[in-house]
């Protein structure tokens, strides 16, 4: 079986390579293989499979990943676009 | 230890507020909890030791709990555990307090001497609790002084599972508490071989996939929340159905209601059964989009075998029928989307966006006819 890949370009993951210190943090934690290290440092190279989880924003010590991390469900969206604190997953 | 004010600021982003914001008060879990089989005597206490088998109770509350029965309290006491007979050298392994995390973790290792140190993720899996920040920074480093972890252990790693990094910056943890933290694999049966790889995870283990077998053990959470919802539908449009023009109550129902309830089982079977297992298979990237065409399956295959119970049946009540089919199956596949490993909020919400107006259109339209077939 491929990848499962959602919709693309949507995601909200932007990375400032200028910031990036090389620790590899981004590789280690994405779940899906966004970023890759090369000559020392990491490049986003599969922006599309990025789930927006935040992982590698939180983790990485320059604060070069910027994402707009959230619940991807159903229940999630609608108590954000109510603008309610909810009961999630 | 407590975090100093100028650390606390770069904490800001974590949703969850550090509770009291002084000392945390020392505890260790309590013993009597079913799955701890004895206590190991350590410098801070008697901490449970658990068994690395699962009885018959631990699985049959874990097959509850995919069937949504007791799954928000299906829980164990955060803190410090002890797997076989660890030492002041054994490894720390982080968890989140739903046992159904903690019960994989630890019959994945079993003949392992090791710590495992339970976060207060309010019941929530890992993964789950890491997007919500209950795995999370503050609550690990109130975990490792409320279990009072140095005084246990010589040295300062901890293995957290990498699915918990959504919730947690490594780097914080070490400045505010000295534990360094190493992300483990995703899946914890990898993590014998990663433990014996002296903590380095190979490729695989650091993939996030969704298999078949995956997919499947979410359905019965999937139809039994759906049914929460469907089962009331059901009962109301049977009980109107027997008002229709023409017939005696039950005549009615038998006539009109039926086909509608079976319209919206096809619909809940294609949305949270079959778009589910099929899903890497049905052409499209919008859920809701496969929702349809899963409804589509669905509702021909019922319909098929069943169209000659209803011989009198009209084009206009059928159109209705079909609608409530795909309206149904289509939210119930969309709606799986917060199940799987792979959609982003960015993308639910755009598909959220665009496929509820059609939803609700359809679903006006469908009852709409549906009513008029069955009363002018």
């Amino acid at each position: 079986m491929s990848e499962l890949t959602y919709l693309e370009d949507v995601v909200s993951l932007a990375y400032d390579r200028n910031r990036c210190i090389g620790c590899g943090m981004c590789v280690t934690v994405c779940p899906h293989q966004v970023f890759a290290l090369q000559r020392g440092r990491a490049d986003m190279v599969a922006r599309n499979h990025c789930m927006e989880c935040g992982a590698c924003m939180r983790n990485c010590p320059a604060g070069a990943i910027t994402v707009e991390a959230g619940e991807g469900c159903v229940r999630g969206v609608i108590n954000e676009l109510l603008g309610i604190e909810g009961p999630c997953c | 230890m407590t975090i100093s004010p100028s650390a606390s600021g770069q904490l800001r982003f974590l949703p969850v507020a550090r509770p009291g914001a002084g000392e945390v008060t020392f505890r260790l879990p309590s013993p009597d909890q079913p799955f701890v089989r004895g206590t190991l005597t350590t410098p801070v206490g008697k901490v449970p030791q658990v068994r690395a088998g699962l009885n018959l109770r631990d699985r049959l509350g874990s097959w509850l709990a995919r069937w949504n029965i007791g799954r928000m309290h299906f829980t164990v006491e955060p803190g410090l555990y002890a797997l076989g007979r660890p030492d002041e050298h054994s490894p720390v392994l982080v968890s989140a307090n739903y046992k159904m995390s903690f019960d994989v973790l630890r019959s994945a290792l079993p003949g392992r001497d090791l710590w495992i140190l339970v976060l207060d993720t309010k019941g929530i899996n890992v993964w789950c609790a890491a997007g919500k920040g209950t795995f999370g920074t503050l609550e690990l480093l109130d975990r490792i002084q409320a279990s009072r972890l140095e005084e246990v252990v010589s040295h300062r790693r901890l293995i957290v599972p990498q699915l918990g990094a959504p919730g947690l910056a490594a780097h914080e943890i070490r400045r505010h508490s000295g534990f360094r933290v190493i992300y483990g694999p995703v899946m914890a049966s990898d993590l014998p071989r990663f433990l014996d790889n002296g903590c380095r995870a190979e490729p695989g283990m650091r993939v996030k996939d969704f298999p078949l077998s995956e997919r499947l053990v979410l359905v019965p959470v999937e139809v039994m929340q759906a049914l929460r919802v469907g089962l009331p539908l059901i009962l109301v449009l049977l009980a109107v159905s027997g008002l229709a023009r023409n017939l005696a109550y039950g005549r009615a129902v038998e006539v009109h209601g039926l086909p509608m309830a079976l319209a919206v089982l096809a619909g809940i079977l294609a949305g949270t059964v079959m778009t589910p297992l099929l899903l890497p298979w049905i052409p499209g990237r919008f859920f809701s989009g496969k929702g349809v065409l899963t409804g589509l399956v669905c509702f021909a295959g019922i319909f098929g075998f069943l169209r000659h119970r209803w011989p009198e049946q009209g084009l206009m009540e059928s159109m209705a029928l079909l609608l409530v089919t795909l309206t149904i199956a289509s939210w119930f596949a969309m709606a799986f989307t917060g199940a799987t490993t792979y959609t982003s909020p960015g993308g639910v919400r755009r598909e959220m966006l665009r496929a509820i107006p059609l939803q609700a259109a359809a679903l006006i339209i469908g009852l709409g006819l549906w009513l008029t077939a069955l009363f002018s």
